[in-house]
């Protein structure tokens, strides 16, 4: 075999994969438009929901500045700071939770036995899984999370270099992949419970709420759990210190806070190839 | 009388029966309170000025919240909110029963038996383990229970409010939505009442949502201290009154436009 064939096959290799990820990002799409077109048949409902949801998420807020009015300030931390951890946290978890509802919602899809039809189709179940819905209310979690995270950048004058920036995007996208991932196995578990089961909540909201704050106030445990379990600590913690330039009283250093987002896909990829292995095991509920 | 004790009765049983349930919401709460508890604890560890409540009765009103979470209105009765998609509700108005008290007496039966099953473990782990102290007095015992009796009626009120604004099916899960907000956020269980600065705190103890957790926590860990306990609970008795009779009234309005679909 020549050189000169084994470059064109694996040439030919690289395009179909290429043209098979096109095709996927394709039908992502075309399941995404389906999905906002439907929604926006109800554009009122649509409206309130939002509002609502920013009102609902953004009040908690509230309650963080009445704790820092009394107290003043959060081991050494202030409420601008906190609103930083506080608004790339959000961010991060309605990106999530709006892309991955298909996921959260899982458990009638096995109840019902309808998953079997995803499985009868030539495509990435995942990729099916993802495009059941695109929850757009959750734009209102985005941008009271956004707001919060301007309003505390803006009151301590970060000066948003390339760098800084980039850090921050990396976070949020870090984290968004970080509580992707924790859809993934909430849904995956359904393959063994049949039912979604609540404890679940307690990495996924309860992970927004603990990661509200900078890690090192919780108790040693604790800490670890959200640091090398659920690598909540990967996305909000270290890349923040980096954005603020704070010395980590755990000796890390700028460069490791600064590429420590990544963990998010990294944890998105396992959790993936554990849904896989779900998958392979799945029995229906029958018909 | 007899038929809604009769019907209380019958809808606590079944509620008592969702046990695992039950089980799988104790090690969610219990994960929360942890949360919550090391959040409150690095606060009151960062600051030397006397709070307007200590941190033992914080502890006591954080583990109080997660073990009677259920006593806010967040959930709507879906067996209801169905029947008035789907026009059964027509039956419901066969019955020669007040509408009103059927619906809430099933309501309380419902979030009694949850509440129940919750509450009791809970509050044992959260007293053997995690810093729950029991009331300072027996008077503050009894002035507790006897808000907590008055909050679960005025939580069931404001369910059964939000029942009722489902006859007007759109706007009414907005409202519904919207008390929800209201109850989570100005009844204490977010952040206690007594954090909340002065100004904010003449308006939160005026509103109906703070007798769902703020007044009976604080008899509770001796916060208001128990000779006080009969004007709070007054207030809770009158906004209850209050919201029963709003309730009344708005479902009154809304069985006269009532047009039940199909048959």
């Amino acid at each position: 075999m020549g050189l000169e064939d084994f470059a064109h096959r694996f040439l030919r290799r690289i395009a179909l994969l290429g043209s098979m990820v096109g095709d996927g990002a394709r039908l992502y799409g075309h399941y995404m438009a389906l999905s906002i077109r439907a929604q926006m048949q109800y554009r009122a409902s649509f409206i309130m929901l939002a509002v609502g949801h920013f009102i609902s998420t953004g009040i908690e807020f509230l309650g963080i500045w009445a704790l820092f009015a009394r107290f003043g300030n959060l081991k050494g931390w202030t409420l601008p700071e906190v609103a930083l951890f506080y608004g790339i946290v959000n961010v991060s978890f309605a990106l999530a939770e709006g892309a991955m509802r298909g996921f959260d919602t899982f458990d009638s899809l096995i109840r019902s036995g309808d998953f079997d039809r995803l499985l009868l189709r030539p495509r990435s179940i995942a990729l099916q899984m993802a495009g059941r819905e695109l929850q757009l209310m959750r734009i209102g979690r985005f941008f009271q999370g956004l707001l919060v995270l301007g309003w505390g950048a803006a009151t301590l004058g970060i000066p948003w270099t390339a760098t800084r920036l980039a850090i921050c995007f990396g976070a949020i996208l870090g984290g968004a992949f970080v509580f992707a991932g924790l859809f993934v196995l909430q849904a995956t578990l359904c393959f063994w419970t049949v039912e979604s089961i609540e404890i679940v909540n307690t990495t996924t909201y309860g992970g927004v709420e603990t990661a509200q704050f900078p890690l090192t106030i919780y108790r040693d445990w604790f800490r670890r759990f959200f640091t090398y379990i659920v690598p909540l600590a990967g996305v909000t913690y270290f890349p923040i210190l980096a954005i603020l330039g704070r010395h980590d009283p755990l000796g890390t250093s700028r460069l490791f806070q600064a590429l420590a987002p990544l963990v998010g896909p990294l944890f998105f990829a396992v959790t993936l190839q554990i849904w896989h292995f779900g998958v392979r095991h799945y029995h229906s509920t029958g018909s | 009388m007899s038929a809604y004790v009769a019907l209380f009765k019958a809808r606590l049983r079944m509620g008592l029966q969702y046990r695992a349930a039950a089980l799988a919401g104790f090690g969610t709460q219990l994960f929360w309170g942890l949360i919550r508890l090391m959040i409150f604890d690095a606060f009151f560890r960062s600051s030397m000025t006397p709070q307007p409540i200590t941190y033992q009765q914080t502890v006591d009103y954080l583990w109080l919240t997660q073990a009677l979470l259920l006593i806010l209105p967040m959930r709507l009765e879906g067996e209801i909110q169905q029947m008035i998609r789907t026009g059964a509700v027509a039956y419901e108005l066969a019955r020669p029963t007040d509408l009103y008290w059927f619906w809430f007496f099933r309501s309380w039966a419902g979030r009694t038996a949850s509440i129940l099953l919750r509450a009791g473990p809970l509050y044992l782990i959260a007293w053997l383990f995690f810093g729950l102290k029991a009331p300072p007095s027996w008077a503050s015992a009894g002035a507790f229970l006897l808000s907590l009796f008055g909050a679960s009626a005025l939580g069931c009120a404001l369910t059964t409010l939000m029942t009722i604004s489902l006859l007007w099916t759109i706007s009414g899960e907005g409202i519904s939505r919207l008390l929800n907000i209201l109850a989570y956020v100005f009844s204490g269980s977010v952040v206690p009442l007594p954090f909340y600065p002065p100004w904010a705190q003449r308006v939160l103890n005026f509103l109906p949502f703070g007798g769902l957790m703020d007044t009976p926590f604080r008899l509770y860990s001796g916060h208001i201290p128990p000779q006080a306990c009969w004007a709070a609970i007054g207030q809770q008795f009158a906004w209850t009154v209050a919201l029963i009779l709003l309730g009344r009234w708005i479902l009154a309005r809304g069985l006269k436009r009532l047009v039940v679909q199909g048959g």
